[in-house]
């Protein structure tokens, strides 16, 4: 249970996938001008990383593994995420049009999300078993949600500032940026003293 | 080779495993959307500007769609034209549209009325409200910063002397202006009519003349004057029942302050058709 809660929070503060590992930088500094939009694309985000673990973990060990194929892996990877990624936009825009309406255009967006394509290859790299990996997953989801969350409070701070004239833009954005992942080295080492293993 | 076909094949296999998943996902659960939407949707002009009572011209367009009990004549900025293409869209009888242009209620220029205080704040009838109900010395009048004519998707609106004019030639009667005025001056009249009160002071006689000498005293003369009855003075100011009008002109005529006058409201759908 311990290793459980160990790699959900490390996988929330330490090792955040955007402020950390600096994986998924692209929707980080693309989506999070609006509070809504930010929450409305992390939600697709978590969704989508445990619904590809789910599909990828297995393709790993029962399929790439047995077969010496294990060189495969980023580009049977690609092609699973893409293709359940439409496959869950299909369903859901049939069964659930609400879910689809306020998912929007964020879905398609993350099929070739390097975040979701880094969790599902780090899931096996770090020898995670199905659950821990499910584990890793929601807990990079979150992290992901709340590095977004927010980094869209500190840009609607930007906004109202006064900022002069050549760092409008990108360039106090990615100044916010960097200081907001300053902030996370802070949890380095926190959650190991928390549970002693 | 061999290597190459190894790591070839079961990448293709995958691939070809997705594909046809896709394939029999996307047949099995194909949401139906209504065939005629796409054309209707391009009947519309696509101001988004709500006048048909629908969030934006695609709601309008599904629920003509959806509901073959909804008016294909609502689209006001679209017209005649864009009502008969709908119809024919939809197979339903043609219905002309009531043609409607926007009309400032209230001629409280720098002649008539007076500023009570200096203001210097944000440039904005809704900022300016908030202090004390506006600079001008009446309160229900014009706050002459220009909201509406910011709104206004077709820039038909202008400041003219500290009142909003519309330049009805280039009202669409979309009604975004009417929904902007924080003192909800603005309202939408058929464009066939002419006769206009243009006054929305709500005090008694007395007070209202302190403040404005082109405001509606509420005499109740217009009342008297009118032969079908389409005047009414309501809250101590005068209001014109557009169905009842038959456009004669007597209330302008015998209105004390001038406050109701006859004005060339044709809207910008006269010009095109003629």
């Amino acid at each position: 249970m311990t290793k459980f809660i160990v790699i959900l929070l490390s996988a929330v503060f330490i090792n955040n996938y955007v402020l950390s590992r600096f994986l998924g930088i692209c929707p980080f500094l693309g989506v999070s001008k609006k509070l809504d939009s930010a929450t409305g694309m992390s939600l697709a985000v978590i969704f989508v990383m445990l619904m590809a673990t789910a599909a990828t973990w297995p393709i790993q060990h029962f399929l790439l593994v047995p077969n010496d194929l294990g060189y495969l892996q980023t580009i049977v990877f690609i092609l699973v995420i893409a293709a359940l990624v439409q496959l869950v936009e299909i369903v859901l825009k049939r069964y659930v049009p609400s879910l689809h309406k306020s998912l929007g255009v964020y879905l398609p967006l993350i099929t070739t999300n390097c975040a979701v394509l880094g969790v599902t290859i780090l899931n096996i790299t770090e020898n995670y078993t199905f659950l821990e990996s499910m584990v890793n997953s929601l807990g990079s989801g979150l992290g992901f949600f709340l590095a977004m969350v927010m980094f869209s409070g500190v840009r609607s701070k930007i906004e109202g500032a006064d900022i002069p004239e050549s760092f409008k833009g990108l360039p106090v954005t990615l100044v916010a940026a960097s200081i907001t992942s300053l902030s996370f080295l802070g949890f380095g080492g926190v959650v190991e003293n928390m549970f002693p293993l | 080779m061999n290597e190459i076909l190894i790591a070839v094949i079961p990448v293709v296999i995958i691939g070809i495993v997705c594909a046809a998943v896709l394939v029999v996902a996307s047949k099995l659960m194909a949401v139906k959307e209504d065939e005629r939407f796409p054309a209707v949707r391009d009947c519309l002009p696509g101001a988004n500007c709500g006048a048909c009572g629908y969030a934006g011209c695609d709601g309008y367009a599904k629920a003509l769609c959806e509901d073959p009990s909804v008016p294909a004549n609502l689209c006001i900025p679209g017209a005649d034209s864009v009502a008969k293409q709908l119809s024919e869209v939809l197979g339903v009888e043609v219905e002309d549209v009531v043609e409607q242009v926007a009309v400032v209620h209230c001629s409280g220029d720098c002649e008539h009325t007076k500023d009570k205080v200096i203001y210097d704040g944000i440039e904005s009838c809704a900022a300016a409200k908030l202090m004390y109900g506006g600079k001008g010395s009446c309160t229900y009048g014009c706050l002459g910063l220009g909201d509406c004519a910011k709104a206004c998707p077709h820039d038909a609106i202008y400041i003219k002397d500290g009142v909003a004019s519309v330049y009805t030639c280039d009202c669409i009667g979309c009604g975004v202006c009417a929904k902007t005025c924080p003192n909800h001056l603005i309202s939408l009249v058929p464009d066939v009519k002419r006769a206009v009160v243009l006054c929305s002071n709500r005090d008694k006689g007395a007070l209202t003349r302190k403040v404005c000498s082109a405001g509606c005293i509420g005499c109740k003369k217009c009342e008297k004057v009118c032969p079908s009855g389409a005047i009414k003075v309501e809250n101590n100011v005068a209001v014109i029942d557009y169905d009842k009008c038959t456009d004669c002109g007597a209330c302008a005529e015998n209105c004390t302050t001038k406050c109701i006058r006859i004005e060339d409201l044709r809207g910008c759908h006269h010009f095109k058709e003629s």
